[in-house]
């Protein structure tokens, strides 16, 4: 989900992409001279006076209104959308291309970067994110399932095949393993609010990159390393495909991912410290404050820590987000959203 | 758990699969790991490739998995059957069925992919521009994997077996999409016609309608025919009746 300031939402499934204007209703009109009140069309003949119809309050309705459906422009699954800092272009990416729309034209798109081989047999890396710069409307990221981030600049050329610049960090030999590609893959690519930084989440870490360092990140986050002895049990059961986004405070000063058991983690940049919290009913008492969790690697078990092998990988926390300026956070759990504020607001 | 560097010894190598002792040590339980991990990529390849949605990064993610395990049985020498000059020599029987898998799969819809649905109808009068800018040179071949000097030939036909999986996907997602939508009414997506109140008291309905419209739209029964017939096919070798 995107938006911009004038409550419109941009959505997408995997396919089609819509826009929606989302206004709040809080009156309605009584008094019509055509319609009574049920709505039946008067009788004109019956219609002896005009009246002005009157303004009265009625209780707050919230109403979605599709204006825009940009459809039939993706062959693959759509697995982003991100609006342009000129509010009038947008792209959207799905496994192989990324393409440039105008918000006010649905029936035309242009395809700026298509990673698509001349042969499918020769596919091995797809797109996985995409989004363009806060700022600098001709720039944007995107990432793939090898671990790299592309930054394309769109003024350079029409199709933005050549990065201007490629993050990659170089890999961990002693770390390597038969899973080493897949948890590699990046689920979610991220701008900072001030535009100098990106981030990416792959599966079990937030990184931190400068846009003017390419060769390897500025703060690595570990997520739930404990994971990493259980990649195989991941594997089998496919919860290592499952793709986490990440988010920026308005700051810029903390981010947040989500993991398993309704879990999500919060790390400030500053002070070096993080915390894991729960979005569950049991553990959220309106105007109580959430109690930090932690999970046991191994050892032996304190009180209230969880052990890893009691993790529930049903509850997985994919989709978080931070409002752009106060201290609220939305975290999707399962069937749920929990809306949770800073307790000094 | 899978880290490259343990040490191996050759001898040991004779006993893969044959249920070494518990108390043998690590090597051999590598080896079963690694092949026990090879059967599970294998197998979640040929789900993905019966879904009627597959999702390419999981399918892409897995399929490279698979040629990195092995490439490393290659490189130990336990690639069973499959001496660097074997030209022609049958593989192990678990690519051979994968192969056939796939093959069959893969039956009716031909030899040729189906067309984009991306690229030309809906670019206009730029529809130049992007032409020009994608009749590039065709990207390199995955490079290092397929260079080392071995010859391809051992390793053809489970490179085949993956290859046809992935045409296979990229055949199906197009294809649905095209019949999904090929009967809609354009106006649907004229924001006037949206505005303008012909689809007026349905406002909230909108998006249902066009759910509705899709839906009735919905692939022709000659496609479905054929889906479960090549299932069919498949589950009875699978069963080997």
């Amino acid at each position: 989900l995107t938006c911009n300031a004038a409550h419109f939402l941009l959505s997408t499934n995997d396919k089609t992409i819509k826009l929606w204007k989302i206004s709040e209703r809080d009156k309605r009109a009584e008094g019509y001279n055509l319609k009574d009140e049920d709505g039946r069309l008067r009788d004109p003949f019956r219609i002896t006076a005009l009246r002005v119809p009157i303004l009265k309050p009625m209780d707050l309705m919230v109403e979605a209104s599709p204006r825009r459906i940009f459809a039939n422009a993706h062959t693959y699954h759509i697995n982003s959308i991100s609006v342009n800092s000129d509010h009038e272009t947008y792209l959207s990416a799905d496994d192989l291309r990324i393409n440039l729309w105008h918000l006010e034209i649905t029936d035309r798109s242009f395809n700026i970067v298509d990673i698509k081989p001349a042969n499918m047999e020769e596919l091995t890396e797809v797109i996985t994110a995409a989004e363009f710069h806060p700022h600098q409307c001709n720039v944007l990221v995107y990432s793939s399932s090898k671990g790299t981030v592309g930054l394309c600049d769109m003024r350079s050329s029409a199709l933005c095949d050549r990065h201007s610049k490629f993050f990659e960090e170089p890999e961990d030999p002693s770390s390597r393993s038969f899973f080493s590609e897949i948890i590699s893959s990046i689920s979610d690519v991220k701008f900072s609010h001030s535009g100098r930084y990106m981030m990416t989440r792959d599966y079990l870490s937030v990184k931190v990159w400068d846009l003017n360092m390419e060769s390897r990140p500025v703060e690595t986050h570990q997520v739930h390393e404990y994971l990493r002895s259980k990649l195989c049990s991941l594997y089998e059961n496919d919860c290592i495909f499952d793709k986490f986004e990440c988010c920026w405070n308005g700051s810029d000063s903390a981010v947040m991912t989500g993991s398993y058991n309704n879990f999500f983690r919060m790390f400030d940049r500053n002070t070096r410290r993080d915390v894991t919290l729960e979005a569950s009913r049991e553990s959220s008492k309106p105007r109580a404050s959430l109690k930090p969790r932690k999970v046991c690697a191994g050892g032996k078990r304190k009180k209230d820590e969880i052990s890893v092998d009691s993790l529930d990988f049903n509850k997985k926390i994919l989709h978080t987000a931070w409002h752009p300026v106060d201290n609220v956070i939305a975290v999707a759990a399962t069937n749920n959203l929990y809306i949770f504020q800073d307790k000094a607001n | 758990m899978f880290a490259r560097g343990l040490k191996r010894k050759y001898a040991d190598q004779e006993e893969d699969g044959e249920g070494a002792p518990a108390g043998f040590g690590s090597v051999p339980a590598y080896s079963l790991q690694r092949q026990s991990l090879l059967d599970m990529s294998l197998v979640k390849l040929q789900l993905c490739h019966m879904l009627v949605e597959p999702n390419l990064c999981r399918s892409v993610l897995i399929a490279n998995t698979v040629r990195q395990i092995q490439e490393e049985m290659s490189r130990d020498g336990a690639w069973r059957g499959a001496a660097p000059q074997s030209v022609g020599r049958v593989p192990l029987d678990r690519l051979v069925s994968t192969e056939i898998l796939c093959r069959t799969a893969r039956g009716p819809e031909g030899g040729h992919p189906a067309p984009d649905l991306g690229d030309d109808p809906l670019q206009g009068p730029v529809s130049e521009l992007s032409t020009v800018s994608s009749a590039q040179v065709p990207r390199n071949p995955q490079s290092s994997l397929w260079d080392s000097g071995n010859p391809r030939e051992n390793r053809g036909s489970f490179q085949k077996s993956l290859d046809q999986m992935f045409e296979t996907l990229e055949n199906k997602s197009p294809s649905a999409v095209e019949e999904l939508f090929s009967d809609v009414d354009s106006s649907y997506y004229d924001l006037d016609t949206v505005l303008t109140g012909v689809m007026g008291g349905v406002k909230p309905g909108l998006c249902d309608g066009l759910e509705g419209f899709a839906a009735a739209a919905s692939p022709p029964g000659s496609s479905c025919k054929s889906d479960l017939a090549e299932l069919d096919h498949v589950v009875e070798i699978l069963v080997e009746t």
